[in-house]
């Protein structure tokens, strides 16, 4: 199949594609960081995930607007705001839906996915109530538009490269709250041996409340970037929990960095083969792929082996 | 030849290392036909590891159980319980869900298969040897209960029950009396001692009165290590010993 | 001291098999006409997937959110007998290649692929009803289970695999009809399944199927299976370490649930008269898991009233306010879990069971000692 293309369109090819893999790896990146807090480090099970990250988008979408209307002179900058009410959104309704449903079935896993599955239900049909059935899409501000020639035949997005950079940023600033404060610590302690941390003085219930709302909070941000590249609508957020979940399991739950590693060679594999085979069939191999390492692999790329 | 017939289980150099740590080490020791062997030592000395690595629970990194010759290290869990090894976990294991006579029925030597277990029937014989079990474990008049509705003391019974229902040759228990009352525990060392009589036993135990009535030999395990083995009287002399638990 | 030695039924199990049974052969025939019949067929098919899962997942605590996968390959398998026999060259004459299905002739297919060949033959695609779906669940559960994968996990594999299952078959539309689906099924041996009365004889045929199932299901809860798979949901270990191979125990039922599903599957192509990727993908896979929670995870039984009564629901909410149905199919999903875990059999038998026995012991004039009810008659009613 290679031989109609020469060396170099091939070259191009590749790194077109590559490029392509590199924004879906930013999604992914940023759709699995909260996931792989909540469930990496809570071990719960959050359906409706993909609706926070819509709650982000949506924020968003209202802030765009709210600008162009009032405040046209700054349109270039309102994405930064909406980034940050996006996390405050979808963080507080976190830090709601944890009080009023998770706390109670910390005990009972499958169940906290049926009822954030239900959560789920009842928030793509608020969307659809609240701003209409029919996907909606923001204005890019001008200095986002357009792409950025690399060679005469490779040329890159801009907002494509935004999307990236905030990946990078988000991961990073996740990296440094898990590895780095105090949450994290406490964080990682009650994952490890819940009642332990709580005997040391640790406010289990607390930290709980607040991983669930920061995770949720990602999410909304993982929302916001995506108006960059794509449009929303209420059942978007469906869409991308089959593959979010798959890209957390399969990089070992509870591992922040095999959570990365996973999500670039998973959006690498998909969007290569998405060249050369229809769009459905890569999708389809590439799970297929997953779902057949993790057979072999259950705990998934990285996990610590330990002592039971 | 004759030495190997004598005993019926033969460890020998068992190691295993998670992630470096090695939990147990290069662990060799012998247990006869008919003996009791305690297992003491402090907490993480790799006591109840021990226990997990002969019946499957954990896969060794190295060496080697011989149970009747048999190589336990490859078998599967079930296969193991099949050659004749029973194990009662720390916690008392039962099934909450499930009457005392469904708890024992399920380990009921027969019907082990997915079409054995369909075709199975409660006739005379398993209802006979059900309510003979559950004598023999203080729980004839709780036959109908369901089993989450048991003290911690007669679930701790019902799952020796649920072992010796399976006449098992080799039975593993750990920690039986703890968290009992006093009454609970000298029922228990009055069972275990009628039980332990026509078979071998390996039990993990800290109450060192109970130690000296049932052990045959003890041994002592530390940081994953044989620290001291022989009779109670030897390993209570042994200066090594004296220095793990007092030492310090 | 008595134990229920060997019987299939305790005297409350049997009195709710026959209410069930009332119901189905002869109030809901009574009280519906043609229309409404029909459409509580197609509820009762779900109620096949229902009580599959109140077998895995109720009494052996595995919960597969693919059941739309096997539910799907047992329609399709249904659909595609249905659709080579309505695909006669005659019927098919003014396309470019007659006598294949019409969605292969309009993707420019010019034969019959060869896995199709075989359902020609409507003993095959019988057998393959039921074997196709089993074939799936046992690749897939060998895997899983044989490397004790369980839990969460387990259900967000399955999820994937509606998820694949769901891409491949819209992807794949020369082979499959796409999002489509089957449509267009007219004839089983030249019996046309879409006139009233064939419509009502199925309704029948799939109760009595139906009733087959509960049958089998009853039998496996009864039996020590049926236990071992309710001492494995509690204490796996215990269970391994009595000697038992969990992995294939696990496996078994899930290949039961599978098969029952298939069956379903079958009955719902050939009452509804078609097939499509919508009833096998992630959604619909999920909500048949909440028909078996509305009933109550253990009660095989109660999944039949969990299908019928959710699908009702669905179906009368959306008639006169679509948007609604979301919350409130979402408010039942929250529900269920939150506040009545045990579903309609648990307020059965925690609320209403006690209060007729008192009523009735009130009536005897006598205090009649009340039955302690074991863990299986309260599972089952």
């Amino acid at each position: 199949m290679f031989s109609d293309y020469s060396m170099s369109e091939l070259g191009a090819i590749f790194a077109m594609q590559g490029f392509a893999g590199l924004i879906l790896f930013s999604v992914f990146v940023l759709m699995a960081l909260g996931l792989a807090i909540i469930f990496g480090q809570m071990g719960v099970i959050n359906m409706a995930h993909g609706e926070f990250m819509i709650l982000g988008a949506y924020m968003t979408y209202l802030v765009s607007n709210v600008f162009a209307a009032y405040l046209p002179g700054l349109f270039g900058m309102y994405f930064f705001v909406a980034m940050i009410l996006a996390f405050i959104a979808s963080g507080a309704l976190g830090l709601f839906v944890e009080w009023s449903l998770i706390r109670h079935l910390y005990k009972r896993p499958l169940d906290t996915l049926l009822a954030t599955w239900g959560l789920s239900l009842i928030l793509q049909q608020l969307y659809r109530s609240v701003f209409g059935a029919r996907e909606v899409g923001v204005s890019i501000p001008d200095w986002m538009m357009g792409s950025m020639p690399v060679t005469d035949m490779i040329e890159v997005p801009i907002n494509g490269i935004f999307v990236m950079v905030l990946a990078v940023g988000i991961s990073l600033a996740v990296y440094v709250m898990m590895f780095r404060s105090n949450w994290g610590k406490q964080v990682r302690a009650i994952n490890q041996n819940r009642v332990m941390a709580g005997a040391v003085g640790i406010n289990t219930e607390w930290t709980d409340r607040l991983t669930f709302g920061i995770g949720c909070g990602v999410a909304g941000v993982a929302g916001s970037a995506f108006t960059m590249i794509g449009s929303t609508g209420p059942t978007a957020g469906q869409l991308y929990i089959v593959d979010t979940f798959l890209v957390v399991v399969f990089g070992g739950a509870g591992s922040i960095l095999g959570t990365i590693a996973s999500a670039f060679s998973i959006s690498q594999a998909q969007s290569i083969m998405e060249f050369f085979l229809s769009g459905s069939m890569a999708k389809v191999l590439t799970l297929l792929v997953v779902v057949g390492i993790l057979m072999i692999r259950p705990q998934g790329l990285f996990a610590l082996k330990l002592r039971k | 030849m004759g030495l190997h017939e004598r005993y019926l289980l033969k460890v020998e150099g068992l190691t295993v290392s998670f992630d470096g740590f090695k939990a147990v080490n290069d662990l060799s020791f012998y247990v006869e036909p008919n003996e009791c062997r305690v297992i003491i030592g402090p907490n993480g000395a790799g006591k109840t590891t021990v226990l997990d690595l002969i019946c499957g629970r954990t896969k060794a990194t190295d060496g080697s159980v011989k149970f009747k010759n048999q190589e336990l290290l490859q078998m599967r869990e079930d296969q193991i319980v099949h050659a004749g090894v029973g194990r009662k976990f720390q916690t008392p294991s039962v099934y909450e869900d499930l009457s005392v006579f469904e708890n024992l029925e399920i380990s009921y030597p027969k019907g082990y298969g997915v079409f054995g277990a369909l075709a199975f029937r409660r006739d005379d014989t398993v209802q006979a040897r059900i309510e003979e079990i559950a004598e023999t474990i203080f729980l004839e008049d709780l036959l109908t209960e369901k089993a989450a509705y048991l003290s911690h003391g007669q679930k701790q019974w019902l799952e020796i029950g649920m072992l010796l229902i399976q006449d098992p040759e080799l039975l593993m228990l750990d920690e039986p009396v703890a968290g009992m009352s006093v009454a609970e525990r000298k029922k228990t060392a009055e069972l275990l001692n009628r039980i332990i009589k026509d078979r071998s036993v390996i039990v993990i135990e800290h109450d060192m009165g109970f130690v000296e009535d049932i052990a045959t030999r003890v041994n002592v395990l530390h940081q994953g290590k044989m620290l001291s083995e022989g009779s109670m009287a030897h390993v209570k002399a042994d200066p090594k010993v004296i220095e793990v638990y007092l030492g310090h | 001291m008595t134990f229920s030695k060997n019987s299939l039924f305790t005297r409350q199990e049997l009195i709710g098999f026959i209410v069930l049974a009332a119901i189905i052969f002869l109030l809901l025939p009574a009280v519906l006409d043609n229309f409404r019949l029909n459409l509580f067929g197609k509820y009762l098919t779900y109620a096949f997937v229902a009580v599959g899962l109140a077998l895995c997942w109720g009494a052996g605590g595995i919960l597969s959110l693919g059941q739309g996968v096997f539910f799907g390959l047992g329609g399709y398998c249904m659909a595609m007998f249905l659709k080579l026999e309505a695909s006669t060259p005659e019927n098919t004459s003014i396309q470019s290649t007659p006598g294949i299905p019409d969605f292969m002739d309009w993707n420019q297919l010019t034969e019959l692929p060869f896995w199709w060949v075989p359902f020609h033959s409507l003993t095959i695609a019988l057998i393959a009803v039921v074997i196709v779906p089993v074939t799936f669940a046992l690749i897939i559960g060998v895997a899983m289970f044989r490397r004790r994968v369980g839990g969460v996990y387990f259900a967000i594999i399955t999820q994937a695999f509606a998820a694949i299952l769901t891409i491949l078959i819209i992807g794949q539309q020369g082979f499959t009809g796409g999002v489509n689906g089957i449509t267009d099924l007219r004839t089983l041996k030249g019996w046309d399944i879409r006139t009233d009365e064939a419509k009502e004889v199925l309704y029948f045929v799939n109760a009595f199927l139906l009733f087959g199932v509960l049958l089998i299901a009853q039998f496996v809860r009864k039996s020590k299976l049926g236990r071992i798979l309710i001492a494995m949901r509690d204490q796996e270990d215990r269970v391994r370490f009595s000697g038992y191979d969990v992995a294939s125990f696990k496996i078994f039922i899930f290949c039961l649930g599978a098969a029952f599903a298939g069956i379903g599957g079958a009955m719902f192509t050939l009452q509804v008269g078609f097939m499509s990727p919508t009833l096998v993908g992630i959604v619909p896979s999920i909500e048949m898991v909440i028909f078996c929670a509305v009933g109550g995870r253990l009660s095989i039984l109660g999944a039949v009233y969990g299908a019928l009564l959710v699908n009702w629901a669905k179906t009368s909410f959306s008639e006169s306010f679509p948007e609604l149905w979301l919350f409130g199919l979402g408010g039942l999903f929250i529900a269920v879990v939150m506040l009545f875990p045990n579903g309609l059999a648990g307020i059965w038998t925690e609320q209403i069971m006690p209060r007729i026995t008192k009523l009735w012991a009130a009536r005897a004039g006598a205090v009649a000692p009340i039955p302690a009810t074991s863990t299986e008659e309260e599972g089952a009613i």
